[in-house]
């Protein structure tokens, strides 16, 4: 059994490939990309590019322990939808996946519920506690692909320091959500104008440059190397450049939000623009752009963090942060990066696939010859509107609803299986 | 017949009020100018101080927070309104374990409203309200976001007083100076006053510790100083914010005794001032803190004036989202 995926355009960033060619699949492998080729199965790709597999190394699957937000089930199944074959879970879940064991529950999972490549993050401190290290040999060893507390940053630099030795000893790579909650503990939205105007507790940018500062510092003591989660201020884009320039194994991710939306989209009260690092002024969005023009931020991922209606429908204080963005990221990168001319499509995808890929070590993020079938069919100019409502996740906490975005996926390939083709 | 000019036709629409940021000035005008019937009813020589304006309809008050000025203002408006009236004290710790602000709205509701007056801890509470419920919203303070009723009687209280000076029975605001003291950045008071002063075509100085003055307000069209001379100097209402003692303990000032040698305003700091200049508080006053006695005891504090208004200016804005009258300019 062979399908053939015909008439579309290949891009793939990891062999700089951007023609027209049809891809062969045998056996969930690819077994052939050329022009004219045949199959036993015809997946008409015209109008079409066909890329590999999307990848998010940042996002939140909620299992175990909230399973009402997201399961790894529903996740995947977003996260098909919105193009991707491989995901990057957080350890942030209940209990956290601090151990062997609890990194072995999200494997079992994955393969048992989960429709894409779940590869799985683990804490860097026993119960994400920012006190005493994990055993990160066994967690390497079981297929933990990365490190970090995520949700909280590590206060001690004396602990952040030992875990990133000890981490860069065992191979695991450092993910930085990066905070200084000294700086104000009960942060609602960025602190500016906006948050005087609206009464909202303010988090400066100070509070994520000042820990993206202390991180890049260690990187450069110890030659740990680094990622830096959710960049969201022109701070931030401008301390990792720096740290870039003088030779520091660092890397950094924005989401999709950060480039599109200021915390004007606050001013409704309206807790579906509730993250943390928050949105922003118009200033960091440009800079942001600016990032993902000249390299500084390497790749895009969402921060997919699903809660239910119920959850963020209260007091803006008492929302929980994080939006969901599996099924609206390709979208938003097309219309905000590409139509605009910030990036090619090329770029686009390769800060979506191989970028990505490269700085876990993931073996994903690119169409090879003999590699894993895992190929995103997506129609580039064809427009949607989102209605949250028809979300594959098992919620709807987005910014984006009613916006009208480019980019429609139209099947996405796991191992040669369709795990989402448009209806 | 002449017909009236659109200006003169005015008929408030709004079905809420939850802040003065969003209001017109036409708007607040509308407000202002209702409310001295209002006032004329709870000083009838009679001593009936009741009309039937919203005779059969129900008022709950909806307190999340402590309050008694506020609570009972809104309470004796809605009763000289002839309305029926039902105070809910709840507490925000347990509601955040139960049931949702729309959930509780949603029951108190079903027990037929016409106006629900909220005060929460939480900005944009009200709002959020508004935009779903049928009943009409009353903001009576959310988090330091807004009390527009507060902001509304303190720029009717000023009204009243230049009127007075003046017997000019058109003055408004135009061309005053306000000097606002104390903890800017946390007051909710500050914020409806910033708005409303500001659109009435006064002048406003922000005055406090740098540590209790964010810098964005000076982006919202006011002067902003951490010197209480300048602050006063040429001032025609100088304007007192309650301080919250605690927060010395959270390190945004060094002590109450620091705070009442830089902000206090007692006769000597008064002096700076205009000498007919208005000196108000939204209450209750620390005594000797902010406020001297000297000062708060002296003649010219109008501070329960700014409470006597309070009702009437309730009056009005309960009558006007329920009613929708015209309003003669």
């Amino acid at each position: 059994m062979s399908i053939v995926i015909k008439n579309g355009h290949v891009i793939d960033p990891a062999s700089n490939l951007s023609a027209p060619r049809d891809v062969l699949i045998i056996g969930g492998r690819i077994a052939r990309i050329d022009t004219d080729l045949s199959g036993s199965e015809v997946f008409d790709a015209t109008d079409c590019i066909v890329c590999p597999g999307l990848v998010d190394i940042h996002v939140h699957f909620r299992e175990p322990g909230f399973e009402s937000k997201e399961t790894i089930a529903t996740g995947s199944q977003a996260a098909a939808r919105g193009g991707f074959t491989s995901v990057v879970t957080m350890p942030n879940t209940e209990p956290p996946i601090d151990n062997g064991g609890m990194v072995e529950f999200i494997n079992r999972r994955a393969r048992e519920t989960a429709c894409i490549k779940i590869w799985p993050a683990a804490a860097a401190t026993k119960d994400r506690a920012g006190a005493e290290m994990t055993e990160m040999a066994e967690l390497k060893a079981v297929g933990a692909v990365a490190v970090t507390d995520d949700g909280n940053d590590i206060a001690s630099s004396w602990v952040l320091r030992r875990c990133l030795e000890y981490a860069d000893m065992c191979g695991l790579t450092y993910l930085g959500h990066c905070e200084d909650t000294s700086l104000i503990q009960n942060g609602a939205m960025n602190a500016g104008l906006n948050s005087t105007r609206l009464g909202l507790a303010g988090m400066p940018k100070a509070m994520e440059e000042i820990a993206v500062t202390r991180l890049v510092r260690l990187a450069e003591m110890t030659g740990a190397k680094v990622h830096v989660c959710h960049v969201s201020s022109a701070g931030s884009v401008e301390i990792v450049r720096w740290a870039k320039a003088r030779g520091i194994r660092v890397t950094c991710e924005t989401a999709p939000h950060y480039f599109t939306l200021t915390d004007d989209a606050v001013t409704t009260f309206n807790t579906n623009a509730k993250m943390n690092p928050p949105l922003r002024e118009a200033e960091d969005v440009e800079a942001i752009k600016e990032g993902l023009r000249d390299g500084t931020i390497d790749c895009i991922a969402t921060d997919h963090a699903p809660h239910t209606p119920a959850e963020k429908d209260v007091e803006f204080d008492y929302a929980p942060f994080g939006i969901v963005g599996l099924e609206t990221s390709l979208g938003v990168v097309i219309t905000e990066l590409v139509e605009p001319g910030i990036l090619t499509m090329e770029e686009a995808i390769r800060m979506m696939t191989w970028a990505p890929a490269q700085i876990l070590d993931l073996p994903a993020g690119r169409l090879e010859q003999d590699g894993p079938a895992d190929i995103t069919i997506f129609a580039p100019k064809e427009e949607w509107a989102v209605h949250p409502e028809a979300f594959l996740s098992r919620s709807r906490n987005t910014p984006f609803t009613g916006r009208v975005l480019r980019g429609q996926v139209k099947a996405t390939l796991c191992d040669g299986r369709f795990v989402y083709r448009e209806a | 017949m002449a017909t009236l000019s659109e200006s003169e036709q005015r008929v408030w629409t709004r079905k809420d009020l939850i802040g003065l940021d969003e209001l017109s000035r036409d708007e607040l005008e509308m407000i202002l100018d209702t409310a001295p019937q209002f006032l004329a009813v709870s000083e009838r020589e009679s001593g009936i101080k009741k009309v039937p304006v919203l005779q059969g309809r129900l008022v709950v008050n909806w307190f999340y927070e402590p309050s008694t000025r506020t609570r009972t203002s809104f309470e004796l408006a809605a009763k000289r309104l002839s309305a029926d009236t039902l105070t809910m004290n709840a507490s925000a710790s347990s509601t955040k374990k139960g049931e949702t602000l729309h959930d509780t709205l949603y029951n108190i509701e079903a027990m037929h409203t016409d106006i629900v007056v909220i005060r929460h801890s939480a900005a944009g509470a009200s709002r959020i309200l508004a935009e779903r419920h049928l009943s009409h919203i009353i903001n009576a303070g959310d988090g330091a976001h807004e009390h527009p009723t507060q902001a509304l009687l303190d720029a009717f209280t000023i009204r009243q007083h230049i009127r007075r000076a003046r017997e000019d029975a058109q003055a408004g605001l135009d061309g005053l100076r306000v000097a606002i003291i104390g903890d800017i950045a946390h007051s909710r008071v500050a914020r409806s006053n910033v708005w409303g002063l500001t659109k009435l075509g006064a002048s406003v100085v922000l005055c406090g510790p740098r540590t209790l003055l964010p810098d964005a307000f000076t982006k919202l069209g006011v002067d902003v100083t951490t010197d209480l001379r300048e602050a006063i100097d040429g001032a025609d209402v100088i304007y007192l914010l309650r301080l919250q003692l605690e927060r010395q303990h959270k390190c945004l000032f060094p002590s109450i005794r620091e705070y009442i040698r830089l902000f206090r305003i007692d006769n000597e700091s008064l002096k700076a001032a205009k000498p007919d200049a208005l000196v108000m508080h939204p209450g209750p006053i620390n005594r000797d803190i902010e406020l001297a006695s000297e000062v708060a005891d002296g003649p010219r504090n109008v501070i329960l004036e700014q409470v006597t208004n309070g009702v009437a200016v309730r009056m009005a804005v309960m009558h006007l989202l329920v009613n929708k009258p015209r309003v003669a300019a």
